[in-house]
């Protein structure tokens, strides 16, 4: 018995290693085309100058907003005023006399103590830092220029001009300038969240709050305490969780408006740009490259040219996820009601169904689960969408959140907004989800 | 089928005689139900419209009428200028060039996030197979954090141009993919695996040679779909943040009149690319899955 062998020459064998040769070089010009095309992109970027303008001490600011607040002691040097306010507000500015136990006050001296020994003295003569393990920095205005005493050489931490000196350490840091003087101490926590420093209930722990919402003593005679307290946090100056709630209400508002809004819409012309439901082929080849249209014009174009029209708000936002939305819809739904199974509406026909009944009876049950599938889907993607386009039209926690990061200093509002979003995106999918399998049998999982 | 699963919830099993009863008596629930959700659907519809337009600065009917005002400003005022527009062409094409850039390299290395989180996720082919939430955790997260806060706080971090949209666009496009690719991995034959595991092969030989082979059309064909939205992602972020014909097309808004010849040449820009992407992605991936 002779064993049937495959010269290396023949025809089949020559065709097997002509394909693994072609298999070879793609797997290799593949990821060789891909690398070539991210160091081009790297350089277009200008990434290696990225280190130059990358500016770390912002990075240090926002990650130490993020967890935590700072105070700020001013003595403004012509009036001698002294304020003590929470990020220099207005609104977390306490009233004299009711200063945190750190900041001292007697006649002309204030004793700023940030902890750890290092304490910070404003008088007459100018202020002054004590820096454990370093010594005293002194500053005295002197015809109209600052004059530095510290010892000798002056560190890094330490920054000099004729017209302001700025000391940064872990405590804290310390600006002297020729109008002010200012000392930042740095607290984590998110100070004033729940209550502002006007309110009766701030800096009371939760049990005695709890206590007196329960059975203390009514701190206004008008309502219950804790109808007080709700209302002191909802109303909350510095948090302003009224506003933000609204915008996060604002928010979803636009998705679920904008995304049901294109569905309602793009029903009836996905029957019409269908070719199984519309008989005439010019009106069909119009409405597809209307959606395509739509499409291709893009929601950020659409979201500029309705807000000319209506304003900023959220009804803009939701037109414009609407217009764009419905395009998207008006091809997907027209693809669906193109694949049905035509047997459910023969069937229907055979019992004299009119074009209606059939669409009714013998369509809807079919595609209904697809459709579904989509808006939700959709739904879910347009929360997201829906923040961006809010601080396009100027709605929405979109607006708050792009103004909050434009000031560049509300870092711990960015923070709280950022985890709302989040909280709010996780939300949405969730319910999209939760819907999804209650109301389509056999969806596994879906998207 | 579609059903509303709510209806199922019937009592007893219907005998042959009172079938019928049960029957029109379930069709009855089920429109019942079916006419309370649309009633609470309507309500909510027309209570959300109304809220909404008392929150926006204008209201509806009068701004249907102006809708057509700022289009038509813009275009006669191109218009008249339209001999500039092929000039602006060229002297636009560059920042589009930098969106498509941002676009394409944030779906390279969104996709390259995906790939590597989605066999960290599956089931049957995770690495680490208590580790599967954790890293489907991971994706949820990426995917909940909208672009443009990312985007924003890297723009105050490392200044301006078009790395913080690009990181921006592929964390969101790891989360979003990823989900994506490990359903694809999920329903991979798991017979290549188990032979590769009989002659020894390491987690990653595994995955390159048996599972990448077997998604690479479907991995491929949501790739594409993406870099379509990305391109979109990526001229918005322009117009919030920084970078690329986003910028240029805010820049030119906000001079307003005497700039609108500009404003219509980035439309155009935009449009038409949108739609080439759009078409080559829809062709590309018509074939990818039909070659399937």
């Amino acid at each position: 018995m002779t064993t049937a062998t495959i010269s290396a020459d023949s025809p089949l064998a020559q065709q097997m290693f002509r394909s693994f040769r072609a298999r070879r070089m793609v797997s290799f010009a593949v990821p060789g085309v891909i690398l070539l095309y991210l160091t081009y992109a790297f350089f277009a970027f200008d990434v290696p100058g990225l280190a130059a303008r990358a500016r770390m001490d912002n990075a240090i600011i926002l990650l130490s907003d993020f967890w935590s607040h700072k105070t700020h002691v001013t003595r403004d040097n012509r009036s001698g005023k002294i304020t003590v306010a929470i990020e220099g507000e207005g609104k977390g500015t306490y009233a004299p006399g009711t200063y945190p136990d750190w900041v001292s006050i007697d006649g002309d001296v204030t004793t700023v103590d940030l902890g750890d020994g290092y304490i910070v003295t404003y008088d007459a003569l100018g202020a002054r830092m004590i820096v454990p393990g370093y010594g005293l920095i002194d500053i005295k205005p002197v015809g109209g220029k600052l004059v530095l005493d510290a010892p000798q050489p002056i560190p890094a931490w330490i920054s000099v001009s004729d017209n302001k000196v700025g000391v940064t350490t872990d405590a804290g840091r310390f600006n002297y300038s020729r109008s002010k003087v200012e000392t930042f101490k740095y607290e984590a926590g998110w100070e004033l969240f729940f209550f502002t420093l006007d309110s009766p209930f701030h800096g009371k722990g939760f049990f005695e709050l709890a206590g007196m919402a329960i059975a203390g003593d009514r701190v206004d005679p008008a309502q219950s305490n804790l109808a007080y307290m709700a209302s002191e946090v909802w109303n909350n100056k510095m948090w302003r969780h009224r506003d933000v709630m609204w915008a996060i209400f604002e928010t979803i508002l636009m998705a679920f408006l904008g995304t049901m809004g294109a569905a309602i819409v793009a029903l009836p012309l996905g029957f019409m740009a269908a070719s199984n439901f519309m008989p005439l082929s010019p009106l069909r080849f119009a409405l597809r490259r209307v959606f395509d249209f739509i499409r291709g014009v893009d929601g950020l174009i659409w979201t500029i040219i309705l807000s000319r029209a209506f304003g900023p708000g959220p009804m803009t936002g939701a037109l414009a996820i609407l217009i764009t939305d419905a395009g998207t819809f008006g091809k997907t739904f027209s693809e669906a009601l193109e694949n049905i199974d035509e047997k459910q509406v023969e069937g229907v026909r055979s019992t004299g169904a009119n074009a209606l009944q059939r669409a009714r009876l013998g369509v809807i049950p079919q595609v209904t689960p697809i459709l579904l599938s989509q808006i939700l889907y959709y739904l879910e993607s347009n929360t997201r969408s829906a923040t961006v386009i809010g601080a396009i039209v100027g709605g929405g926690i979109g607006l708050l959140l792009t103004q909050a990061i434009t000031t560049q200093k509300d870092w711990e509002e960015v923070a709280y907004y950022m985890v709302l979003i989040v909280l709010m995106v996780m939300i949405m999918d969730s319910l999209s989800g939760w819907l999804r399998r209650r109301l389509i049998k056999g969806d596994g999982g879906g998207h | 089928m579609a059903d509303i699963a709510m209806a199922q919830t019937g009592g007893k099993p219907p005998t042959l005689h009172n079938a019928t009863e049960a029957y029109l008596a379930m069709n009855r629930r089920k429109r019942m139900y079916g006419g309370i959700l649309l009633l609470m659907f309507i309500v909510l519809m027309a209570s959300g419209w109304r809220i909404s337009e008392e929150r926006n600065a204008g209201d509806f009917l009068p701004g249907v009428s102006q809708l057509l005002d700022f289009p038509s400003e813009v275009l006669s005022e191109a218009w008249t200028n339209r001999a500039n527009l092929p000039g602006y062409f060229i002297e636009f094409f560059p920042s589009l060039i930098e969106t498509i850039n941002i676009a394409a390299v944030s779906t390279l290395v969104g996709a390259l996030i995906a790939a590597f989180l989605s066999l960290l996720a599956s089931r049957g082919i995770a690495r680490w197979p208590r580790m599967i939430p954790v890293f489907r955790r991971i994706m949820d997260a990426l995917r909940a954090i909208p672009e443009i806060v990312i985007a924003l706080v890297l723009i105050y971090v490392l200044g301006g141009g078009p790395v913080p949209a690009v990181i921006a666009i592929a964390f969101h496009t790891g989360g979003a993919l990823g989900k994506l690719f490990s359903e694809v991995g999920e329903n991979a034959d798991l017979k290549p695996i188990e032979g590769l595991s009989s002659v020894g092969a390491t987690w990653g030989q595994k995955m390159w040679l048996g599972v990448i082979p077997q998604v690479a059309p479907n991995w491929l064909s949501y790739t594409l779909l993406r870099f379509e939205i990305n391109v979109r992602a990526s001229a918005i972020l322009g117009f919030v943040g920084e970078g690329g014909i986003g910028h240029d097309l805010k820049l030119a808004m906000q001079w307003g009149q005497g700039r609108y010849d500009q404003v219509v040449a980035i439309f155009l820009l935009l449009f038409i690319t949108i739609v080439i992407i759009d078409r080559i992605s829809d062709h590309y991936r018509a074939k990818i899955v039909k070659g399937n």
